[in-house]
């Protein structure tokens, strides 16, 4: 197990080095003069650009550059923005928990509703339920997620007057942030009403950014109770005169879970991109929309360290489902 | 009483080409103690009816019968619960692959307890002390260690081992073997064999061996039954069937073996049956 | 040994002629037409192609055409509609019925574009990866799980974001994200068929290394690349209309559905139909080509053809 793990960690280091030279790269082959780009000034002086010239590090040799890029990433300096001129890295961890807090519910909709729908299709395969779910599941899977969010907002908020339209909090709530996550948060401040104009400012970004991880999952959870439930051992297992129940919930769907939950990880990344849209959508302070933000500004630091952060959280979220995966899959964890 | 009485059984399948009749009109009952073999080609329904029986056949399937009584009472007259109460206790089943047949995401241990949990309510030190005792019935080394292996970490004779385990744990008055060493190795096939032979005797139970092996049914079984194509063909003890068998096909299937091989070419039952000249094609098992 | 290489291959060609393939075709679209939803999407499919080829035919006006007198008008049926515009107006009059119209010629186009700019370079670095195996393998397959440890939709921004905002850059950058797992699959396909007895014998004949690669082995990874294709298709136009609603992709006043969304996303809240139908649009697209994709995978993968 620790070999395995030790293995999958050792695998990560190239792809690690390259995704820093890719973040590194980037802002080299930007068109046009690097330090008028990134500076964002114009007509500056001689003396101007040579010393933002020395500020960049422009002045040393190209190798030289990504070194002292890759010890600053090692130190935990991921650049400074230019537009707020503060550490793209604080930056990015004041938005990070709203963005988390986001995925985390999304997350939670996308598998509580994927799972049970997939494994009731599976069921009653072939039937009305079958058909309908997994034709609505494709149609969620083929979403443009921006138009559903818009979509909601004329629906929910719009007409209907049932939630708020952007943001995280009716503003007239304040509190300190302790742990970043709003829903927390507002309970601890201890503020009335506070929690409740949380969660109804979570409500439609986690139907739209999970809708695509719940037509996955449910699909994926589908074909995979499918496959289970042709086993010999689930034979075995209604021949102990076991409740459907504990067949299905228990033999059939601990051995379905192991695809599913390599599909829920993959999901991850699906989610982020997802965040990218919902947050724009929803005026959520995540990173999501702090990344739009950076590149309509052309703030190309904080988008490279946004980048390049944003990298570093899929590919680790990837080794934790990697490992994840030996836990549940008694095959991989004993050799 | 007859442990196991089945009159006038049909089982049909629905398929996309309509309706499939896998088993047609089988009659069959077993005494308690009583080994029954019940010997046929793949296809002949001789599994499907014994899926029948633990209600195990999928929803495309249709079962009908007259009666299907185990102990005196009509199992399609039960609830689905009250049904659920017999199989796994009173009657058990083992099958073709050992391996295939247990769960490879839970231990040994918990696969055998399970059923123990289930219809004997037996708190935890109590299942923990009968798993380790069936573990040494069937002929496990090392149970306790045993215990918390996982299937793939086991050989093949050894999960059908486990399986009997379970087969036997709650004391069944039936035990059906559905090909239970076709997928073993020839040296394991007798042990495990033996094993269930001996168990039969040891604790009075009835058994019911499926399988499409002459020599098992020799070695095995008190009485016989023929079934081909979902219909019995014959019905004898052992002895009468071998050296005098009634049917035709039952002749067929005794001159198939494998001793009676001419040249490079194993005899088939349909040479015997139906085709005049031998034909080109292979021989099915 | 050497001798008997050319007879194979010959007689590997005299086995296979036309009515061949077309028994293949027919197996095809038996598996394929089982598949009603497949069939369903085929047929939408068709029908977007058609409009888009005939858009200047079918359109009631031109997509740019703005009518000073009919700002944000609502569809027909609704009270202030107009039956001059049947799905009503825009913020600036322009016809929302001929702009989806146009529309249409975008969305197809991005797909074609972007599938087969991925598909050709996935497919190249894949056979050469798979068929060279070593440093060239190991370097192109590390580059390609570097694109893929980057959220797709991101990856495709900061692209764009250095190329400039616009159609063109946005599909290159599309096709830049989707490539590797063209690369993968080729790869994986590659390797499977690279000891089958087909290609050593292909090998023995001396056929060369292209040969090999593009005529030998490469017919037979079609399939899974067939999926991963019509996948990508419905891939392209989500991330093309995604750039666009971010401002990122097609410029206004291009009748690109996405973009049409975000010039839409101000009036939300006061004329629905601008909103809803260039996203429904989107969304039929892109449901229609899923539903391909699923017939395919199901008539084309020999794995789950017996299920």
């Amino acid at each position: 197990m620790l070999r395995y793990i030790l293995g999958k960690l050792a695998l990560i280091i190239p792809t690690f080095i390259g995704i820093t030279i890719l973040a590194f790269g980037f802002v080299r082959i930007l068109p046009g003069d690097p330090v008028l780009v990134l500076a964002g000034e114009r007509g500056l002086s001689p003396e101007r650009h040579t010393a933002l010239m020395h500020q960049f590090g422009f002045d040393q040799p190209i190798w030289q550059q990504y070194l002292t890029y890759l010890t600053n990433i090692l130190s935990g300096d991921f650049g400074t923005s230019f537009s707020t001129k503060t550490p793209v890295l604080r930056d990015f961890l004041v938005r990070f928990p709203a963005t988390v807090e986001l995925a985390v519910f999304a997350m939670i909709f996308a598998v509580i509703f994927g799972v049970a729908f997939g494994i009731f299709a599976a069921i009653r395969r072939g039937s009305w339920f079958d058909q309908l779910t997994m034709g609505t599941a494709l149609a969620g899977y083929s979403m443009p997620i921006f138009w559903w969010g818009l979509l909601l907002i004329i629906v929910f908020s719009g007409t209907l007057h049932w939630t708020p339209v952007s943001g995280r909090i009716d503003l007239l709530y304040f509190f300190k942030p302790v742990t970043g996550f709003m829903t927390i948060d507002s309970l601890i401040s201890g503020q009335k009403g506070a929690f409740r104009s949380a969660v109804s400012h979570l409500i439609l970004p986690t139907i739209v950014l999970g809708t695509i991880p719940l037509a996955v999952i449910a699909r994926q959870t589908r074909s995979a109770m499918l496959e289970v439930l042709g086993e010999d051992y689930v034979r075995t297992a209604r021949a102990k005169g076991l409740a459907p129940r504990r067949v299905i919930g228990l033999h059939a769907f601990r051995n379905a879970l192991i695809p599913v939950v390599t599909t829920i990880g993959l999901q991850v990344g699906t989610l982020l991109t997802g965040a990218i849209l919902t947050e724009s959508i929803f005026s959520w302070p995540g990173i999501g929309k702090w990344m739009i933000d950076a590149i309509s500004k052309r703030d190309y630091f904080t988008v490279q360290g946004g980048l390049l952060l944003i990298a570093l959280i899929v590919m680790s979220v990837n080794l934790i489902v990697d490992v994840l995966y030996a836990v549940i899959n008694p095959r991989i964890r004993a050799n | 009483m007859s442990l196991l009485e089945i009159k006038n059984l049909t089982v049909s399948f629905d398929t996309a080409a309509g309706p499939f009749m896998a088993v047609q009109g089988i009659d069959l009952s077993i005494e308690p103690r009583e080994v029954l073999a019940i010997v046929g080609e793949s296809g002949s329904g001789k599994s499907v009816s014994m899926l029948a029986v633990m209600g195990l056949l999928p929803n495309t399937a249709t079962v009908k019968a007259d009666r299907m009584a185990f102990d005196g009472v009509d199992l399609l007259k039960l609830s689905p619960s009250e049904r659920r109460k017999i199989v796994g206790k009173d009657i058990s089943m083992i099958f073709q692959e050992p391996i295939a047949s247990l769960n490879p995401c839970f231990t040994v241990g918990f696969q055998i307890e399970e059923v123990l949990r289930f219809h004997m309510g037996m708190d935890r030190a109590q299942r923990r002390a009968r798993a380790i005792e069936l573990m040494k019935l069937v002929g496990i080394a090392d149970p306790e260690d045993r215990l918390s292996s996982f299937p793939h970490q086991m050989s093949g004779g050894q999960c059908q081992r486990v399986m009997i385990a379970i087969a036997i744990a709650c004391n069944p008055k039936l035990l059906i073997a559905d090909e239970p060493t076709t997928a073993l190795d020839v040296t394991i096939q007798k042990q495990i064999l033996d094993l269930l032979v001996s168990l039969q005797a040891k604790y009075g139970m009835g058994l019911i061996m499926i399988t499409h092996n002459m020599g098992v049914v020799a070695e095995t079984a008190d009485r016989v039954i023929v079934q081909y194509k979902g219909r019995k063909m014959e019905e004898a003890d052992v002895l009468s069937l071998f050296e005098s068998p009634k049917s035709n096909y039952t002749r067929a299937l005794l001159s198939a073996l494998p001793e009676n091989a001419v040249g490079d070419r194993l005899p088939t039952v349909s040479d015997m049956l139906f085709e005049p000249a031998p034909s080109v094609a292979g021989a099915s098992a | 040994m050497t001798n008997e290489g050319p007879a194979t291959i010959e007689a590997a060609t005299v086995v296979k002629p036309q009515d061949a393939r077309l028994q293949m075709f027919a197996e095809f679209w038996h598996y394929f037409s089982i598949n009603k939803g497949a069939v369903i999407g085929l047929f939408v499919f068709a029908l977007l192609i058609l409009i888009a080829i005939f858009a200047p035919l079918l359109a009631p006006h031109s997509p740019d055409d703005q009518f000073r007198d009919f700002f944000l008008t609502p569809p027909a049926w609704q009270a202030g509609g107009n039956a001059q515009f049947l799905l009503g107006t825009d913020a600036v009059g322009r016809d929302m019925l001929s702009r989806l119209i146009y529309g249409s010629r975008f969305s197809l186009a991005i797909g074609f574009v972007v599938v087969t700019t991925a598909l050709i370079s996935g497919v190249i670095l894949g056979l050469l990866a798979g068929y060279c195996r070593g440093w060239v393998d190991t370097l192109i397959m590390r580059i390609m799980d570097i694109i893929l440890a980057f959220p797709s939709l991101l990856l495709a921004l900061v692209l764009v974001a250095v190329l400039g905002p616009g159609l063109v850059n946005a599909m290159i950058a599309i096709a830049f994200v989707l490539q590797p797992h063209f690369a993968r699959l080729t790869r994986a396909a590659v390797m499977a068929e690279k000891t089958r007895e087909y290609v050593v014998s292909a090998k023995v004949a001396g056929a060369s290394h292209v040969r090999l690669m593009l005529v030998t082995i490469l017919p037979n990874c079609i399939a899974p690349l067939i999926v991963q294709a019509t996948l990508s298709f419905s891939n392209a136009i989500l991330e093309a209309a995604a750039l666009g609603f971010l401002g990122m992709g097609a410029q206004p006043p291009t009748p690109e559905w996405g973009t049409m969304l975000a010039e839409a996303r101000e009036f939300i809240l006061r004329a629905w139909w601008v909103v809803t139908f260039p996203g429904l649009a989107i969304l039929i697209t892109v449901f229609a080509i899923n539903l391909i994709g699923d017939g395919l995978r199901d008539a084309l993968d020999p794995k789950l053809k017996r299920s």
